[in-house]
């Protein structure tokens, strides 16, 4: 949710990164992107919190 | 010398704190040593949760709003303007009206606004019932509604979240006691792959849309309306034909948070334990104004209040800030016309949905009455 919000805030070619403690989020928010179609750049764990980092594309 | 502490908003966060403030500190306001002061751009205070209940004519809309005067404590001193500019090296806010008011202590609650603009065709093409005028064209539109399907489009970042899922189930209830429920549909759209923000609530609601026949689709962010074609179409490419479209817009925060330069989207980066804007040590930020990842709330903004008032008494006192906010949040969910649950969580704890019944839903109708007393500091 809050990097849809983010992502509305941003201008196309915008990188995001994701902060998440919440193990869902590695796997939703790539299903998203793929979904509409943004560019999923990376997800990574680090000491028990995601990193995801997201292009803005459209 | 006076200490001056200034509200900027006269919205709910707004006017707990002036009123918490007047009633611990009544003797320092009295000999005139510290000053409370409250800019509001309405001379009427609106209890927004109510508006839940106007579309279906469950409410009599006189007993929603109050004027903001008489809600405030004597001691504080309100002006009706509108900010224009916030100066925080200053310690400056300037006004539509030309004033400038220095503070010592400042606190931020500018609440949200709808942004209707982010999505062309929303604002001709959909009902939306999270303002006075809004709530009264949802509830004509209702009356001309005679059977088809309703889509309630949700998009983010919005304010009460519980909200969506009420209207929806209320919706429900209303269909069927109108006797066209078995011509009609009931469509849900959320932004991410689930029916609600919060994994928990997102699973109790899914069991209920089930029971009662509520169909939905996730992943969906509007991106344009078609008015006149009566079609939703999203980011992600599906378009959602409609007779009547209930939606949900994105919010932005104040204008002149965006326009101050205090945070992108009108959302002010915050301290989530002592509520203060990051970088500042006499500036707080309470309720929607926040960047916090929790519900832009009510009772949200109720309970930041109670720390922010702790800790400004505290300060003007003297005194260190001890009170923390615990990311503590309480939303009564109304499951229908006779029914409702509630959840409360906070940082650590996340929200157990507990079974629908008649009594919280008559709690909740009863706290829509008090709500008068939390608003003068009293509850």
């Amino acid at each position: 949710m809050a990097l849809i919000a983010e992502l509305r805030l941003c201008q196309i070619g915008d990188s995001v990164e994701v902060l998440s403690s919440d193990q869902g989020s590695a796997s939703d928010i790539p299903a998203w992107i793929a979904k509409v179609r943004h560019e999923l750049v990376s997800v990574e764990e680090r000491d028990e919190v995601w990193h995801i980092i997201v292009k803005k594309l459209k | 010398m006076t200490q001056k502490i200034l509200i900027v908003g006269g919205g709910l966060a707004g006017t707990i704190i002036a009123n918490g403030l007047a009633r611990q500190l009544y003797g320092e306001l009295k000999r005139g040593e510290i000053t409370v002061q409250v800019i509001g751009n309405s001379d009427t205070h609106l209890y927004q949760p109510g508006l839940l209940y106007l579309p279906f004519g469950r409410v009599r809309e006189r007993e929603l709003m109050r004027p903001e005067r008489a809600i405030l404590h004597r001691l504080v001193d309100f002006h009706l303007d509108e900010a224009t500019h916030i100066d925080v090296e200053a310690k400056v806010v300037s006004t539509r009206s030309g004033h400038e008011h220095s503070f010592d202590y400042l606190v931020l609650a500018t609440g949200s606004r709808l942004d209707f603009d982010a999505i062309p065709g929303m604002a001709a093409g959909s009902q939306c019932f999270y303002d006075l005028d809004g709530a009264r064209a949802m509830r004509d539109a209702l009356e001309n509604f005679d059977g088809g399907r309703i889509v309630v489009n949700v998009n983010v970042p919005h304010k009460c979240p519980m909200a969506p899922l009420e209207i929806t189930f209320m919706l429900r209830d209303y269909l069927a006691k109108r006797g066209i429920w078995e011509r009609s549909e009931l469509l849900y759209t959320f932004p991410i792959g689930r029916l609600h923000g919060l994994e928990p609530v997102a699973n109790w609601a899914a069991e209920h849309f089930e029971r009662l026949g509520i169909t939905s689709e996730t992943f969906f962010n509007a991106k344009t309306v078609d008015a006149q074609k009566r079609v939703v179409h999203s980011e992600e490419d599906v378009d959602l034909a409609y007779d009547l479209l209930i939606t949900i817009p994105p919010h932005r925060g104040a204008e002149v948070i965006e326009s101050s330069a205090l945070g992108d989207g009108g959302w002010i980066p915050t301290d989530r334990e002592t509520l203060l804007c990051e970088g500042a040590t006499n500036v707080f930020v309470c309720g929607d104004t926040t960047n916090l990842p929790i519900s832009k709330a009510g009772s949200t903004a109720h309970f930041e209040a109670d720390t922010i008032i702790d800790n400004l008494v505290s300060l003007v006192s003297g005194g260190k800030m001890t009170s923390r906010y615990d990311g503590k949040v309480f939303c009564f969910l109304e499951t229908g016309f006779d029914s409702g649950t509630y959840i409360w969580f906070n940082y650590e704890t996340p929200p157990h949905p507990g079974p629908p019944s008649q009594m919280i839903h008559w709690y909740k109708l009863a706290y829509n009455r008090m709500y008068w007393l939390s608003a003068r500091g009293l509850l």
